[in-house]
């Protein structure tokens, strides 16, 4: 019994103290915080950019907006000649915010393009985000995409493509991608012309939408206001 | 012929009955657009129900003077019927009923030149209906809710077009408009030819809107191959076709572009052909008539 005691205390020791886990926990928080540095030199922007949206039961013209940001978390996005009607999604998920809160981080290994996996797990039990993954260059310390799981709202993707404003981790491009409700009118509100053809609806033909934005240009760390949110 | 026009166009507008339109149409705009300046919202959101669920909506940019305008087309262009039905049925048998026809046709010019005439007059009090309503739904919405981009709301999708790009789709669904309510109008002038009082072409003209319109929205799946193709009352709605746009391979819209020009094209000859028809039917029965009143 006794002898089976101290074995039980070795394994447990010796686990405990290997070096794998804990220094590649390490090694993430490190990681993290390298891009959380990065990130949180910009305290707000102001971006020009042009968005595209491709969902199944919208047919919108690219939209110019104005995109505003501001540390922690309020992002605006504003069509100033027009209507555009914004994923509310985007709105609540930034990538500027995605290190917010408390979380446990976990490396998982790399894709296939060499980008380093990282999973970001929320410590609050009440987040609505149950798991974020995401892909990381380490050599220039850029999140080129990332998978955010909600609980209530389906997954969204966000791709990254950087260019000009790299060194600010702030993207030139961004398509996300996100879950879709159903759509459908009251009857009778419409009265369609029946021109007896095909539909013709977008390429997209799944629950889920997306929308692109290309950024022409960044007004980076200039004061906004909180009412523009 | 021109005298014989002005005098058709003054017997038109000298009977109170024919402001009755206008008056009503009036009353109908200026109750929509008081209504939707004062609880717009609330009808926008029974609208983009579903969307606001995914989509953050600008209420306010989206409630402006094209889209009201748009309501107010889609509301009153199925009941604008009824009211040239009001004038184009009354066109011969007021005469009839009157005792003037008799005397009427004593006059030297043929009896075709006669009914193209009233034809004419009508289809004049049925542009100038149509015009009434443009400055009223166009100009007075814009005024009163200011321009903006547009959202339409079709059966299984929301349609967006730029402010820049919807002036001439206007334009152009007024244009259309005109020729599907010359349609009811020549219907109406028919019925009005066989009648010695003009409440039967009156009444006869709306019953036959208001049972083709029915069959025609209610997506009855063995009317919709056999039936409603051939109603006048499934192309008089294409004037909405010049609100749809088509879309580029990247899956934007094109801007100035519409879905399905060819469809529309369609059915306005198909609606020249009714009123060739009708028109045709009218003078033909009218040469044969035995007028004794």
């Amino acid at each position: 019994m006794m002898k089976n005691i101290s074995l039980t205390k070795l394994i447990f020791l010796v686990v405990a103290f290997l070096p794998g886990r804990p220094v590649e926990a390490q090694d993430a928080d490190a990681l993290i915080q390298k891009l959380r540095s990065k990130m949180e030199t910009v305290k707000s922007y102001e971006a020009d950019g042009v968005m595209k949206t491709t969902v199944t039961y919208l047919k919108v013209p690219e939209a110019k907006v104005k995109l505003y940001f501001k540390r922690p978390d309020k992002l605006k996005i504003r069509n100033e000649n027009g209507i555009s009607l914004v994923p509310k999604s985007i709105l609540g998920i930034s990538i500027q915010n995605i290190f917010s809160g408390q979380y446990t981080a976990l490396f998982s290994g790399y894709d296939s393009n060499g980008l380093r996996i990282l999973k970001l797990i929320p410590k609050d039990e009440n987040s609505d985000i149950a798991l974020s993954t995401l892909y990381v260059d380490e050599s220039n310390l850029l999140i080129r995409k990332a998978k955010i799981t909600t609980k209530e709202n389906g997954t969204y993707e966000l791709e990254m493509t950087y260019g000009k404003y790299a060194s600010y981790a702030l993207p030139d491009k961004l398509i996300c991608s996100f879950n879709l409700k159903d759509y459908k009118l009251p009857k009778g509100v419409t009265f369609d012309y029946d021109d007896g053809s095909k539909k013709q609806t977008p390429l997209i033909q799944s629950a889920k939408g997306q929308v692109e934005i290309r950024y022409t240009s960044y007004l980076i760390n200039k004061p906004i206001p909180d009412n523009m949110f | 012929m021109w005298k014989l026009l002005q005098i058709e166009l003054f017997k038109i507008f000298r009977k109170p009955r024919t402001y009755i339109s206008f008056g009503a149409i009036a009353a109908i705009i200026i109750l929509i657009q008081l209504g939707l300046k004062f609880d717009g919202r609330s009808y926008l959101e029974l609208l983009m129900g579903d969307i606001s669920a995914s989509f953050e909506v600008p209420y306010d940019k989206v409630l402006n003077g094209y889209f009201v305008a748009f309501v107010i087309l889609n509301a009153l262009l199925i009941h604008v019927p009824l009211l040239v039905a009001l004038v184009a049925g009354d066109s011969v048998a007021g005469e009839a009923n009157m005792g003037t026809l008799r005397l009427l046709i004593t006059k030297p010019i043929t009896r075709t030149q006669l009914l193209l005439v009233k034809y004419a007059a009508t289809v004049i009090y049925t542009v100038m209906l149509l015009a009434w309503m443009a400055i009223l739904a166009l100009l007075m919405s814009i005024l009163f809710f200011g321009t903006n981009d547009i959202l339409i709301a079709r059966n299984d999708v929301m349609e967006q077009i730029e402010k820049a790009d919807i002036l001439w789709r206007y334009m152009a669904a007024f244009g259309f408009a005109a020729v599907a309510l010359s349609t009811v109008a020549a219907l109406a002038f028919l019925l009005s030819v066989f009648a010695d009082n003009s409440i039967g072409p009156i009444v006869a003209t709306m019953c036959i809107v208001i049972v083709f319109t029915i069959l025609s929205e209610l997506k009855i799946p063995m009317y919709d191959k056999t039936v409603k193709p051939y109603l006048f009352t499934s192309h008089m709605l294409a004037w909405k076709g010049f609100f749809y746009s088509r879309m580029g391979p990247d899956n934007s819209v094109i801007r100035g572009s519409i879905e399905n020009l060819p469809a529309i094209g369609r059915s306005f000859w198909i609606l020249i052909g009714y009123i060739v028809a009708f028109l045709g039917t009218a003078i033909i029965s009218f040469k044969r008539k035995d007028i004794l009143s």
